[in-house]
C-alpha cells in the first residue's frame, strides 16, 4: 500500500464514491485497479462542489440525495484496501465534511480504513497546519493541487508539504472533459518540476489514450475523473465495472 | 458545539476573524486573492481612490444617507425612541452600493475590464449592474432561478443596465448557489475577471473590504446620533442575510460598548433546519464550518453537507453568514435573534402605514425586532434600525402575501 507509478504514465482514476451506488463504486473501483490504475481517488459527494464541472456536480447530487456520507466512504475505502492490498488509494473531499467530522477524527479514521493520502480541494497551504500535522501523526500522505496560476513561490510551498504525488491542474477552470490537454499544463509541469522529485500527476479534462500519451511527455501521470464519471453515468450499474475497466485498459494503448 | 467541529487557526493564516475567517479555495484562485489583496491595501492608502470613492458616494449615490426620526412608530410602540438610517434612500435602493462602487472602482483600478456577481434579492447585482455602466465594464451577474422568479423586477432593472444574467438552478436556486457558480466561473475566467462579492462573506480579503466599504453606514450613524439626541444610541438592530449591512452599522459603535449591537436572522417558517436561516439558533441553527471560502456559522446536516434554508426574503436567505459576525457572536458583543416570514411581513405594513416607508423584506426583519422591543424600553433609550433597504421590489410578493386587493375593497 503506496502511491507508487510503475510504469509511465501512471494513471490516477476519480471516481465520485456513492454514484451510482456504493457496491457499484465498489466493483468500479477494483476493475480499474485491475486494468491499470495504479491510484483510486475517491471523491467524497458534497453538497456544493463549487471546484466542479457539471459531471461531477451531477454525480455528486446523486451520491448525497442516497445519502452517502463521509462514514460510509471511509467504510468503502476500508473495502478496496482489503481487496487489493497494494493499490494506491487516495480521498478526494471537500473541506466541510471533514471539518465536521473533526480533522483529528478524520485523519485517524483515513488511516485506519488503509488510506494513503488525502486531498482535500478547498484547503491551501497557509491554512493546513492542523492538517499537515494530523496526517503526518497518521503517516498519511498529503496531495496538495498546484495550478497554472500559481506564482513560483506558491509552487515551492506547495512542493515542500506534499507527499505521494503533486496534483498539477492542466488549465484554469473547474474539472470537465475538454478537446486537448491545455497548453497550461507543460509549463506548470516543469516549473514545479524544480521544487520537486515526488511524481507529478496531471489533471482536470483528461479524458482520453491521446490526452494520456500527451501529458506522459512531461508528467508521471495522469488523473481521469470526469471523462470516467460521465461513462458511469450513462452506462447501467450492472455493466459499469466492466465498461469502466475496459476504458481504463484502452487508456495505456 | 464540539472541539473536534473547529478548525485550528495557523499563525500565519491571512483574514481572520477570532477562530473564524481565513481562506478555503481551490488553488487556482490564490494568486487572484493575493492580488486582490494588495491591490486593495493599496487603494485604501490611496487619496485618489478615497476622493473619487467619497465623491461619487456622495453626489452619484446620495450619501450621507438621513438618520430619521420615526416619531408615529415612536408613539404607537410607546418605548423607546426609533431613529432608522435610511440606506433605502441611496441610489438603487439599498446599501449594496456602497460596497459595489467601491469594488467596481478597485476593478477599473486592477485593469479588470470583466466584472461578475452574485445575487440574492438582486440588490447587489443591481447595485453592481449599475456601477458597470457608470464605469463602461462588462458585468454577468449569477441569480438562482427561484431569486429570479420572486425578485423579477430587478432582473428587469440588472438586463435594462446593461449586464447579462445567468440563472443557477442547480440545488436550491437561491443565493448559495449564486454563489457557487459566480466562483465556478470566475476559478475559469480568473485571469481577465473581477468578482464583486456583495456580502462580508467568503475568503479574505473580502470579509475586510466589504465591511471597509460599508462602515460608512456607522461612521455617519454616530455622528448623526451624537447631533440630534446628544448620546449615543441604546441600541442598534440590523437585519443579518451575508452580514454586509449590518456589519456597516455596528463597526464603529464596536468600541462603545454601551451600545448593545443586535442581528436579525431570518426565522422563516419554522425553526427545524431547512425551515429558516438562522445560522445562529441555538437548536436547529449552524455549526463551524467551512462554506464558499470561509470559516463560519454553517447550516448544515450531521455529514457535514450544506442544508437548504428558506425565508421570505432572498437577502436572508443563505446558509452561512460572515465570519465577523461569528466572531461578535461567540465573544458575546453582538447579540443575534431571527424574526419570522410572518413577523417580517407584518412589519413591513406597519412601517408602511405609520411612516410611509416601504421596507425592503430584508430590512423589515430589523423593523420587526425593533417593533417588539420598543415596548420593552424606556422612553428615554434610543433604537437605531439600519433600513438597509426599500421594498418597491417586493411587490410582487407583498401583493401575494398580503391579499392588498381584498384590504382595499374592506376599507372601501
Ligand atoms: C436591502 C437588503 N438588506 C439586506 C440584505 C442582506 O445582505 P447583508 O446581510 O449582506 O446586508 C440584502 C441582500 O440582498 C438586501 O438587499
Amino acid at each position: 500500500m503506496a502511491i507508487e507509478f510503475k510504469k509511465r504514465p501512471g494513471i490516477v482514476a476519480y471516481l465520485t464514491a456513492g454514484d451510482p451506488d456504493l457496491a457499484t463504486t465498489r466493483d468500479i473501483a477494483l476493475a480499474a485497479i485491475d486494468n491499470g490504475a495504479d491510484v483510486i481517488e475517491l471523491g467524497v459527494p458534497f453538497s456544493d462542489p463549487l471546484a466542479d464541472g457539471p459531471v461531477i456536480q451531477r454525480a455528486s447530487e446523486r451520491a448525497v440525495a442516497r445519502g452517502v456520507r463521509l462514514t460510509d466512504v471511509l467504510e468503502l475505502a476500508k473495502e478496496l484496501r482489503t481487496a487489493r492490498p497494494a493499490a494506491g488509494l487516495v480521498l478526494f473531499s471537500y473541506l466541510n465534511p471533514v471539518v465536521r467530522m473533526g480533522m483529528k477524527a478524520f485523519c485517524a479514521r483515513a488511516a485506519e480504513a488503509g488510506v494513503d493520502g488525502v486531498l482535500l480541494t478547498d484547503m491551501i497551504v497557509e491554512e493546513a497546519r492542523e492538517y499537515l500535522d494530523e496526517m503526518q501523526a497518521n503517516r498519511l500522505a498529503p496531495i496538495f493541487l498546484a495550478a497554472p496560476t500559481s506564482p513560483d513561490a506558491r509552487l515551492k510551498a506547495i512542493a515542500a508539504v506534499s507527499q505521494g504525488f503533486v496534483y498539477a491542474i492542466s488549465r484554469v477552470g473547474i474539472t470537465g472533459t475538454q478537446q486537448q490537454v491545455a497548453g497550461d499544463a507543460s509549463g506548470l509541469v516543469m516549473r514545479l518540476r524544480q521544487f520537486t522529485k515526488l511524481p507529478i500527476a496531471v489533471g482536470f479534462g483528461i479524458s482520453n489514450a491521446e490526452h494520456v500519451k500527451a501529458v506522459s511527455e512531461f508528467a508521471d501521470a495522469a488523473i481521469i475523473g470526469s471523462a470516467l464519471v460521465a461513462l458511469i453515468e450513462k452506462t447501467p450499474a450492472a455493466e459499469a465495472a466492466s465498461v469502466i475497466g475496459q476504458f481504463i485498459a484502452g487508456l495505456s494503448t | 458545539m464540539s472541539a473536534s467541529s473547529t478548525i485550528h487557526v495557523t499563525a500565519t493564516a491571512a483574514g481572520r476573524f477570532g477562530a473564524y475567517g481565513g481562506r478555503y479555495v481551490p488553488e487556482t484562485l490564490m494568486a487572484a486573492l493575493e492580488e486582490l489583496e494588495e491591490a486593495y491595501a493599496l487603494a485604501q492608502k490611496d487619496p485618489a481612490f478615497q476622493a473619487e470613492l467619497e465623491d461619487l458616494l456622495h453626489n452619484y449615490c446620495g450619501r450621507p444617507t438621513p438618520l430619521y426620526f420615526a416619531k408615529r412608530l415612536t408613539e404607537q410602540l410607546g418605548g423607546a425612541k426609533i431613529y432608522l438610517k435610511r440606506e433605502d434612500l441611496l441610489h438603487t435602493g439599498a446599501h449594496k452600493i456602497n460596497n459595489a462602487l467601491g469594488q467596481g472602482l478597485l476593478a477599473r483600478r486592477m485593469g479588470k475590464q470583466r466584472i461578475i456577481a452574485e445575487t440574492g434579492a438582486g440588490q447587489h447585482g443591481v447595485a453592481t449592474a449599475t456601477v458597470c455602466a457608470l464605469l463602461g465594464l462588462e458585468c454577468v451577474v449569477y441569480m438562482g432561478v427561484e431569486d429570479m422568479q420572486r425578485q423579477e423586477l430587478n432582473v428587469y432593472r440588472m438586463r435594462l443596465l446593461g449586464a447579462e444574467v445567468r440563472g443557477v438552478s442547480a440545488g436550491s436556486a437561491t443565493l448559495k448557489d449564486a454563489i457557487n457558480e459566480a466562483m465556478r466561473d470566475w476559478v475559469t475566467n480568473v485571469r481577465t475577471t473581477y468578482y464583486v462579492l456583495g456580502s462580508a462573506l467568503g475568503a479574505h480579503p473580502y470579509p475586510t473590504m466589504v465591511r471597509d466599504f460599508h462602515r460608512v453606514i456607522s461612521r455617519e450613524a454616530r455622528a448623526q446620533m451624537l447631533e440630534q439626541e446628544g448620546k449615543l444610541p441604546t441600541a442598534i438592530v440590523a437585519c443579518v442575510g451575508g452580514g454586509s449591512n449590518a456589519i456597516g452599522a455596528f463597526y464603529e459603535f464596536l468600541p462603545d460598548t454601551d451600545v448593545e449591537l443586535i442581528g436579525v436572522e431570518a426565522g422563516g417558517r419554522g425553526t427545524a433546519l431547512g425551515e429558516h436561516a438562522a445560522r445562529f439558533q441555538k437548536i436547529g441553527g449552524g455549526v463551524p464550518g467551512v462554506l464558499q471560502g470561509t470559516y463560519s456559522y454553517v447550516l448544515q446536516n450531521d455529514a457535514g453537507q450544506i442544508s437548504s434554508t428558506h425565508s421570505v426574503s432572498a437577502g436572508l436567505d443563505y446558509a452561512s453568514v460572515g465570519p465577523e459576525h461569528a466572531m461578535l457572536h461567540d465573544s458575546g458583543r453582538a447579540s443575534y435573534v431571527s424574526c419570522s416570514d410572518d413577523a417580517a411581513l407584518k412589519a413591513t405594513v406597519t412601517l408602511s402605514r405609520t411612516e410611509g416607508i416601504l421596507p425592503a423584506l430584508e430590512s423589515a426583519h430589523a423593523v420587526a425586532e425593533a417593533i417588539r422591543l420598543a415596548p420593552t424600553m424606556a422612553k428615554t433609550d434610543v433604537l437605531m434600525v439600519n433600513l438597509s433597504g426599500r421594498g418597491d421590489k417586493d411587490m410582487g410578493i407583498l401583493a401575494r402575501e398580503l391579499d392588498l386587493k381584498g384590504s382595499e375593497r374592506t376599507k372601501g
